[in-house]
């Protein structure tokens, strides 16, 4: 049998100045195939594909495509050479139009026909069924459909090797079977893919192949179909790794029957959200549910007032307390997690330290900063009570994985004591093993009397953690969940309406 | 990516250009650090510099800190330095009598004056969202005029001992007055730094505004304050600039300063986007183009050629700092120390996502 390689890397090493991305990394692609390449973060996924796409020069092997060796210098040089990508951050431009996007760096032209543009981007849309219209600015479509967008635009540039770093971290289901769906029919065109994600489910439902990568160095390269879903999650993590669908739910405690935290009525916000009434407990844990933009984000950002609030009334331990901007809820103890950890969370270029002790820094006042000794000790308490992997407190928050950063953030919360604490999507796009310990972190903070509204992507994650669910469509609450009820098929029940 | 570097060397180019120039003026006389007593006061290239270079010293600092918050530069710095000592003049010469208290009640009201005029760019900038360099556009265009009128559309003359004493020197005092009053300056703005928690605001809004909101920061309030610090700033510059030179000149006090109070910021080290800044840094900036400026003097540099040679040098350094310019520099350092067995520590600080990714910053920099 004949297969033929579109991709060969052998002998890859990559070093960063006191790291060492990537060791002896070896990766082949065949022809029409979809191949998984695995690993938490930090094991050097991101550095294999910026080698692959001509991001980074390696420093050593040799990379062959359909057997000629070659060297890539630049990503427009591996563009040239039919190697399209699409990273986990959305990289395109939110202030151009769907079509400007579209089409973005790949004239070789001085002069652009937009007429032709603007019609072969309604067609791709169109064949990608993608709800958007050409001449529609890009940060007016969600990140689901933006992201469509980055696919379409890498699908159309007659790429031989695709790269879907994370595509569906913020996918709905739906939107994750519509891509899978292309992945098969580009498939069956002969294209390779390079698939990243986190979610082990989708790995083995389009995978053929999977490559595992731990600390840089290759782990191995499988047959998906050969390798247990337990077995991968260990070698990912060097270690027997009780399984992680084992993890036990948290039973319900008496604390659920206990005082009221906070309760909402008829909250509504500027992002669009609908009247809403909402309560949770001392240390209970609750979580919002529902498809992709069915407005479970908007909500919480309704309570920490991190939209304009637009009506309604909250209670904070039974008396009546105005929230109309961020600071007021902080001083009341409410922290927030946000849902895009670039866009709304971390403070790029300051140090992990500074990122850490800030919104501490901000509750106790403009006049009374933390003295560097002081920040320095909170830092590296809390480094490593979370286990936060960071060279040392002064490190920009920029260089530490995504998992880590949203660590930081968590500490940056945990730093001010609060009464009830909002994460939203606090495990997208990181590694399992990060995860994991996220889930564990909340369970006890609700031991420890906090309560915590808890929203993610990935169902079976929540109905672990969260003890009520309130279940979301259209940015209207339409039910709730306790007890035998948790279930992913009632779930669906009540979507269904 | 040029963000990314450690403390140490940000300062590492403002510093190692200083010590190129102060290198140059060696070669050309072994005299140029040498210091005289004439009259009990310190003479010399040293005192010339610190004294020349006051103004700048003072609009640099607030030009950092606009320049960090709002992502981008006051033009109007030196015209509004021009207004508020011109209402210093006026204050002074309607008094009637000299003496301290006059001089501190008119150096208040050019402090009252600078505040009001950050607070007309802060509105514009914070609460009405204009481009920086627009809004201060507006008192750069008119302030000139305004000044000529507060004038009286004369050139007022400051022909007393008093204020001559606070732009030269105090009889026993061997360091002139105006470095005096900008060491008091710089230290003053130290505390307020180590006080309060400006810097780390101001560099969070600057960096990402969505997130220093939501972490309880008011942007619009940081950038308001910043530009009424700035406006202190302007009075105290425009107050030692009116001084110095005895008369208010409202078309050439301080003409064109702000271009060096911006290339100041630059040369030290702070990104012009906003965001992370060093005071250090655009204060040593600020001395280097003083030192500059006189080096070109010094080697007979025609003085109408100045401007054109100066521009040159910019020109160097610029393509010097240059994120290109220090990654060919890096992999130079990297060849070096590879053969020498790793015995020379380089500090550059790149961990394996940092350098990757420069749409963060256009993300971070998305306004709300």
């Amino acid at each position: 049998m004949q297969t033929e390689n579109v991709l060969e890397m052998q002998g890859i090493c990559k070093s960063f100045p006191g790291v060492r991305a990537l060791h002896n990394v070896s990766f082949t692609l065949r022809k029409g195939e979809v191949h998984g390449l695995m690993g938490e973060n930090g094991a050097g996924k991101s550095t294999l594909i910026k080698v692959m796409t001509g991001v980074y020069e390696k420093d050593a092997g040799h990379m062959m495509v359909e057997g000629k060796p070659i060297h890539f210098r630049s990503p427009e040089e591996a563009q040239d050479f039919g190697v399209g990508t699409v990273y986990q951050e959305i990289t395109l431009c939110p202030n151009l139009t769907v079509a400007e996007n579209m089409f973005i760096g790949r004239g070789r032209y001085a002069f652009v026909n937009w007429k032709r543009m603007k019609e072969k981007t309604t067609q791709l849309l169109g064949s990608f069924g993608i709800p958007a219209r050409p001449t529609q600015q890009l940060s007016s479509c969600s990140l689901a459909v933006q992201q469509m967008i980055a696919i379409a635009r890498a699908m159309d540039m007659d790429c031989k090797i695709l790269i879907l770093d994370e595509p569906t971290s913020s996918l709905d289901e739906d939107e994750v079977r519509k891509l899978f769906s292309l992945m098969r029919e580009l498939k069956s065109r002969g294209v390779g893919i390079v698939f990243v994600t986190h979610f082990l489910d989708q790995v083995y439902e389009i995978s053929d192949r999977i490559t595992v990568l731990r600390n840089g160095e290759l782990i191995g390269e499988y047959d998906a179909s050969s390798l247990s879903q337990f077995e991968l999650v260990s070698k990912m993590m060097g270690k027997a790794l009780e399984d992680v669908s084992q993890m036990k739910r948290r039973e319900p405690s008496a604390r659920d029957g206990g005082e009221p935290v906070l309760e909402a009525t008829g909250l509504s916000s500027a992002a669009g959200v609908r009247p809403f009434d909402f309560t949770i407990r001392k240390g209970e844990i609750n979580g919002f549910t529902g498809l992709l933009g069915s407005g479970r984000s908007e909500s919480v950002r309704a309570i920490f007032a991190a939209d304009k609030v637009t009506g309604g009334e909250i209670k904070m331990n039974g008396k009546k307390v105005k929230i109309s901007e961020p600071i007021h809820a902080m001083k009341l103890g409410i922290g927030y997690l946000p849902e895009d950890r670039k866009g709304d969370g971390i403070i790029a270029d300051l140090s992990v330290r500074d990122n850490i002790v800030l919104a501490l820094q901000v509750l106790k006042g403009f006049f009374k900063p933390l003295s560097r000794k002081q920040a320095e000790a909170f830092a590296e308490e809390y480094i490593e009570y979370l286990k936060i992997k960071a060279p040392s407190t002064s490190t920009p928050i920029t260089s530490l994985s995504g998992g880590n950063q949203q660590k930081v953030i968590l500490a940056r919360w945990l730093l001010t004591h609060l009464q009830y604490l909002i994460l939203d999507e606090p495990t997208r796009g990181i590694d399992v093993g990060t995860k994991v310990e996220i889930q564990r972190l909340v369970l006890k903070f609700a031991e420890d009397g906090v309560s915590v509204t808890f929203i993610s992507s990935e169902i079976e994650e929540m109905l672990r953690t969260c003890s009520r669910l309130i279940v979301m469509k259209d940015r209207a609450i339409v039910g709730e969940l306790t007890g035998e009820n948790l279930t992913e098929t009632d779930i669906m029940h009540v979507i269904a309406g | 990516m040029a963000r990314m570097k450690s403390y140490g060397s940000q300062l590492f180019l403002p510093l190692s250009v200083l010590a190129i120039l102060i290198l140059v003026n060696l070669i050309k006389g072994s005299s140029y650090f040498s210091i005289s007593i004439i009259n009990g006061a310190l003479y010399g290239n040293i005192p010339n510099i610190l004294f020349g270079a006051s103004e700048l010293v003072i609009l640099a600092i607030g030009m950092t800190l606009v320049t960090s918050s709002a992502g981008s530069q006051d033009l109007s710095v030196g015209v509004a330095a021009t207004i508020t000592s011109a209402v210093f003049v006026w204050v002074l010469l309607s008094a009637g009598k000299i003496t301290w208290i006059t001089i501190l009640a008119a150096f208040l009201a050019s402090c009252v004056v600078g505040i009001l005029i950050g607070t007309f760019n802060g509105a514009l900038v914070a609460a009405l969202n204009v481009q920086p360099i627009v809004a201060t556009l507006i008192v750069y265009t008119a302030g000139r005029s305004i000044a000529f009128l507060i004038d009286g559309k004369l050139s007022p003359i400051l022909a007393n001992n008093l204020t001559y004493e606070i732009g030269s020197e105090i009889p026993g005092v061997p360091i002139q007055t105006p470095i005096i009053l900008t060491a008091v300056f710089v230290v003053l703005f130290a505390v307020l730094l180590r006080t309060t928690n400006l810097k780390l605001y101001s560099q969070s809004v600057g960096i990402n505004q969505r997130a220093a909101r939501l972490n309880g920061i008011n942007p619009v309030r940081i950038k308001f304050l910043a530009f009424m610090i700035m406006g202190v700033c302007t009075a105290v510059a425009g107050f030692i600039a009116v001084t110095k030179a005895g008369r208010h000149d409202s078309v050439n006090l301080l003409k064109d300063i702000e271009m060096d109070a911006i290339l100041a910021v630059a040369i030290g080290g702070s990104s012009l986007y906003g965001g992370k800044f060093s005071i250090t840094g655009s204060i040593i900036g600020a001395y280097t183009i003083e030192v500059l400026n006189r080096t070109l003097l010094r080697l007979d540099v025609d003085p109408d050629a100045i401007k054109a040679f100066k521009a040159v040098f910019i020109i160097i350094l610029m393509v010097i700092a240059s994120p290109a310019v220090r990654e060919l520099a890096g992999n130079g350092t990297k060849w070096v120390r590879d053969r020498l067995g790793g015995a020379v520590q380089i500090p550059t600080a790149i961990g394996e996502d940092a350098a990757v990714d420069p749409k963060s910053d256009i993300s971070a920099k998305k306004e709300v």
